[in-house]
């Protein structure tokens, strides 16, 4: 693949930013958008919209089409063995949050156990403390290893035939670890857990297969794999929908209404009350018609290349912490670090003023923050249209803050 | 955009140098603020007799803007009646606002008009503002403990 060719694709990457050329890499808190999907969602709009499951006259026909189609999209590129598995949501957090209320909820007991690591994102830890506070159910969490790691001994040992859920992310957010999904899904299923896979950081840079990763409940997000804001998705296997409750009411989802009762209708659609994300759901499959003529697996070695040598060149620099996998060893497609006592959100403001946009703050895992002792991190993470130029641009703009508040912060 | 509007030399020293760090004994006014959006933390305390702040220290985790400010502050109000303070508290935020004040007041804190050009950054400059607010507004001797700010 080409980054430089594909560059052109994406409107937003020729803006100036404070005078210099826009070096984005904060693809882990939101991916830019290529023309092919601003056209769709623009087609959409401009063509086809109209309200779907309802009416009868052609444009209703069309978007119900269209929705529809996008649906199998998703289940076409997560290798789901049907779209009825496909859940359209707001986003990651929605769908782990409709997991742990209309499955969770009724299934949990007091004594039992959810097991997750402490490095979770918090939208794939407070639904579940909320869940056992609800249910009398205790976390129990994994160890993590100095480098990020989650051992699968540890696993072993801490899955019991009291576990009943298991949560963890594919790629940690933080620290850009590949967790064996696939390995802690077996442990799981062989004490009759559940495991609810956070593919937020994931499915936007690899290849996903829901059935050779056997996870129970995958949820990720449209925005952060160049798919529109306010989609998401749930996948869940057609089993486990079909136990799990609703967790909004009132139109589209329902079977039928009495005034004392009602019936849902089958799953996906029981889960999608109210009218559903239309143009979001379309923009997401352009997304995944993008992401696939370019090629995951293609994308995946591209974005581990770039943060390898993002790690190798930020360790050189005197006074860089890396956080996560150490420099050679294997990781995803970001680099969490802090530059000596310089706070990270100074840091962030002088790569900013060189046109460099990078996340500092807790990146949604306090916990985490407490584990490394410190306040807060800066982020750096890539994408598709990254290049090697952006690192050097990261490296340098790091270097300059380092002189900057040298006299400052020896 | 200018990084040395931001980083001026006097908010560098109060980073560096911070005045006032610390905590008072019994008998102060004790306010905990955060800002959970990027995890910036103060502890401040006023010791307040006869209406003046006698006393004031503040503890801390932050970015040097926040750090600096709050260290700023301390300065500007030690030894002034508890009302002054919250008056130029709120001048202080009426600037950060971007609206018209009287420069004069502020002295030295006027250095910190250049946060207002970075706006992801002007909720650093006001936290412990913020606080002291809640502390004047807080009974003597009284805590405002764990308290989040939105802005």
């Amino acid at each position: 693949m080409n980054a430089e060719e594909l560059r052109k694709d994406f409107p937003i990457l020729s803006e100036r930013i404070n005078g210099h050329r826009l070096v984005y890499l904060d693809n882990a808190a939101t991916s830019q958008k290529p023309r092919q999907v601003i056209d769709a969602v623009v087609r959409y709009y401009e063509h086809d919209n109209s309200n779907v499951h309802r009416g009868v006259h052609t444009l209703g026909s069309r978007a119900t089409e269209a929705y529809e189609a996008a649906r199998e999209r998703v289940a076409r590129f997560i290798r789901a063995r049907s779209p009825q598995e496909v859940v359209f949501t707001r986003g990651t957090t929605e769908s782990l949050n409709m997991i742990a209320h209309g499955y969770a909820r009724a299934k949990l007991r007091e004594g039992d156990e959810i097991v997750l690591p402490p490095s979770e994102h918090h939208s794939n830890l407070i639904p579940w403390q909320q869940a056992a506070r609800a249910t009398g159910a205790t976390l129990r969490y994994l160890p993590l290893q100095p480098d990020g790691t989650i051992r699968l001994e540890d696993v072993e040992a801490a899955v019991t035939d009291r576990t009943k859920i298991v949560a963890i992310a594919h790629v940690s957010n933080v620290l850009g670890t590949v967790n064996p999904v696939r390995e802690i899904a077996e442990i799981a299923h062989r004490h009759g857990a559940i495991i609810v896979v956070d593919g937020a950081q994931s499915v936007p840079h690899m290849p996903t297969d829901v059935v050779a990763m056997d996870c129970d409940f995958l949820a990720f997000s449209g925005h952060k794999m160049l798919g529109p804001t306010g989609i998401g998705v749930l996948y869940g296997k057609a089993e486990l929908l079909a136990e799990m409750e609703p967790t909004y009411f009132g139109g589209e989802m329902i079977d039928v209404v009495d005034l004392y009762e009602s019936t849902w209708k089958e799953a996906p659609w029981k889960f999608e009350g109210g009218t559903p994300i239309i143009a979001g759901a379309i923009g997401l499959a352009a997304a995944m018609d993008y992401l696939d003529r370019v090629g995951m697996a293609e994308i995946e070695r591209h974005d581990a290349a770039l943060a390898a040598k993002a790690v190798e060149r930020l360790a050189e620099i005197d006074g860089v912490t890396i956080f996560g996998p150490p420099p050679g060893q294997s990781r995803a497609g970001l680099v969490t670090f802090n530059l000596g006592r310089v706070h990270p959100h100074d840091l962030a403001t002088v790569l900013d003023a060189r046109g460099v946009a990078i996340r500092a703050g807790h990146h949604c895992a306090q916990p985490l923050m407490r584990l490394f002792n410190v306040p807060a991190t800066a982020r750096a993470s890539f994408y598709l249209y990254n290049t090697e130029e952006d690192v050097d641009a990261l490296v340098d703009a790091v270097l300059e803050a380092k002189e900057f508040f040298g006299h400052a912060i020896g | 955009m200018q990084l040395d509007d931001l980083y001026r030399q006097v908010i560098m020293d109060h980073y560096q140098h911070p005045r006032n760090r610390g905590t008072l004994d019994e008998g102060a006014i004790s306010v905990d603020l955060r800002n959970p959006s990027c995890g910036d933390e103060i502890k401040l305390q006023l010791l307040v007799d006869g209406g003046v702040v006698k006393d004031v220290r503040f503890l801390g985790s932050g970015c040097s803007i926040s750090m600096a400010s709050a260290s700023m502050m301390t300065e500007a109000i030690k030894g002034k009646p508890l009302e002054e303070a919250v008056q130029l508290a709120h001048t202080f935020r009426a600037m950060m606002r971007g609206e018209d004040v009287d420069l004069d007041q502020l002295g030295e804190l006027e250095a910190l008009q250049g946060v207002r050009k970075f706006p992801a950054r002007i909720k650093c400059a006001t936290l412990a503002w913020q606080a002291l607010e809640r502390a004047a507004s807080a009974p003597e001797g009284g805590r405002v403990e764990d308290e989040t700010f939105g802005d």
